[in-house]
């Protein structure tokens, strides 16, 4: 912590960069800090509890953020792979951002309550984890932790899903998506959703009936994930964004699963890897076809 | 399944379908079939779009919403692409899809991927008769009905 202090002290009085993106106590639990004076770099923290995808602020939709400077930003191995998602999609310029990654030992599911790293208390999103040790970053601090437990929640609540006749699947999916209140927070947490104007948000056509209908509501959806598949890095901004607490990173991890399954992709940190949506092979699976 | 209508006690219900196709493999192998008089259930809707990438997944989710019991999508053979790459991309986007509908509970009966090519009037066919009596078997589409609250 106190190397991180120190480095982003650095960035910013050596004008390196204008603005420094981190954790800072709130609060409830640690929230997201834009640090711009060196003399505030002692309020950033990361610990176990940085359970957050700080890359949803490079994201250039956030005209707020981009107009304090150049960021330095910090991240984890897993929100490593969202800034190499912007790189590779032409969002932000590699030289225009500072990475700072910080080697991690997992995260809490819910960052208000310091407790122990347990196979309950973990977040999902480190089960299976291979990026604890960043490989896309200008500055890399801290010591690799030890491998935290996994959390098996999400993958036996995919597995029960897939047990489930459809029809069962199907009101499964209408009981969680009629809460639905169409609030658009899930688009609005995604490092990866920067369309200037949202499939969603057309009126002509409209593709999407804005009020929360059951139907309306599951075409979202539908929607919103199909234009994730390859780009998702699974960090649940979406789901922790929901009023409603509707199970949205099991869409995402199921589609994940398939482009892995299918396409032998899976979002990485290296942005000169093409999303698998954008390149083909001549010899993909196409069993489905008939 | 919707509360008034079950899948199969229906006997006035017939399915209806959508097919995207691409104008040219599958619409002019279509064409094919009428003009050699194949014989075909009448329960099948063309729509001729270019290739079939330029297909969105959300025509097929739009098709479901205003009434469609199964939707079919067909272009050219991989390979046999007007535009050369245009079924590899679109290949890519179906897979995905095929998938996520089933895991929302859509049955992957409703929804048919082939490639049909312009000499193929049979293929045609087959494609449009299996379809409707895989339809037919799984009864009247759940999402159209699905709308208290909505229109």
């Amino acid at each position: 912590m106190k190397e991180l202090q120190e480095l982003s002290r650095q960035l910013l009085a050596d004008d390196v960069v204008k603005v420094v993106i981190g954790y800072e106590e709130g609060p409830r639990g640690v929230r997201a800090a834009f640090i711009t004076d060196p003399a505030q770099t002692g309020k950033l923290v990361f610990d176990k509890r940085c359970v957050q995808n700080l890359a949803t602020y490079l994201n250039p939709r956030r005209k707020q953020v981009a107009q304090l400077g150049k960021p330095a930003i910090v991240v984890k191995g897993c929100d490593a792979r969202s800034v190499a998602g912007l790189i590779r999609e032409k969002q932000v310029e590699r030289g225009n951002i500072v990475v700072i990654a910080m080697r991690c030992g997992g995260v809490l599911e819910n960052s208000e309550v310091d407790s122990e790293l347990t196979s309950e208390t973990v977040s999902v999103r480190c089960a299976g984890c291979d990026v604890r040790d960043p490989k896309l970053y200008d500055h890399i601090l801290g010591e690799l932790p030890p491998e935290p437990p996994v959390n098996p929640r999400r993958t036996e609540q995919i597995a029960a899903l897939e047990e489930m006749t459809p029809t069962e699947r199907w009101s499964f999916w209408n009981e969680e998506l009629a809460r639905c209140i169409r609030c658009h927070a899930c688009r609005e947490a995604c490092p990866m959703c920067f369309c200037v104007q949202c499939t969603a948000d057309k009126g002509q056509p409209q593709w999407i009936d804005p009020s929360p209908t059951p139907r309306a509501n599951r075409a979202w959806q539908t929607m919103r994930v199909l234009h994730q598949a390859g780009r998702c890095v699974d960090c649940l901004e979406c789901e922790r964004a929901c009023p409603e607490h509707i199970p949205l990173g099991l869409l995402a991890r199921y589609v994940a699963d398939a482009v892995k399954k299918r396409f032998d992709y899976a979002a990485c940190e290296d942005p000169t890897v093409p999303a698998p949506m954008g390149v083909f092979r001549t010899d993909d699976d196409e069993e489905f076809i008939r | 399944m919707s509360d008034d209508v079950k899948p199969g006690t229906d006997t006035t219900w017939t399915p209806k379908i959508v097919a995207f196709v691409c104008n040219w493999c599958t619409y002019t192998g279509a064409d094919l079939a009428g003009t050699s008089r194949l014989k075909m259930d009448p329960n099948v809707r063309v729509i001729r779009l270019t290739c079939s990438s330029r297909v969105n997944p959300l025509f097929i989710i739009k098709a479901f919403e205003r009434g469609a019991d199964g939707v079919i999508v067909s272009g050219c053979h991989t390979g046999d692409c007007h535009y050369s790459t245009g079924n590899y991309y679109a290949r890519r986007r179906f897979a995905i899809l095929h998938d996520l509908l089933d895991f929302m509970g859509v049955e992957n009966n409703r929804v048919t991927f082939s490639w049909v090519s312009a000499s193929e009037g049979n293929k045609w066919q087959e494609v449009v008769n299996q379809t409707t009596s895989r339809v037919k078997e799984l009864g009247p589409s759940c999402v159209p009905l699905n709308q208290k609250g909505g229109e």
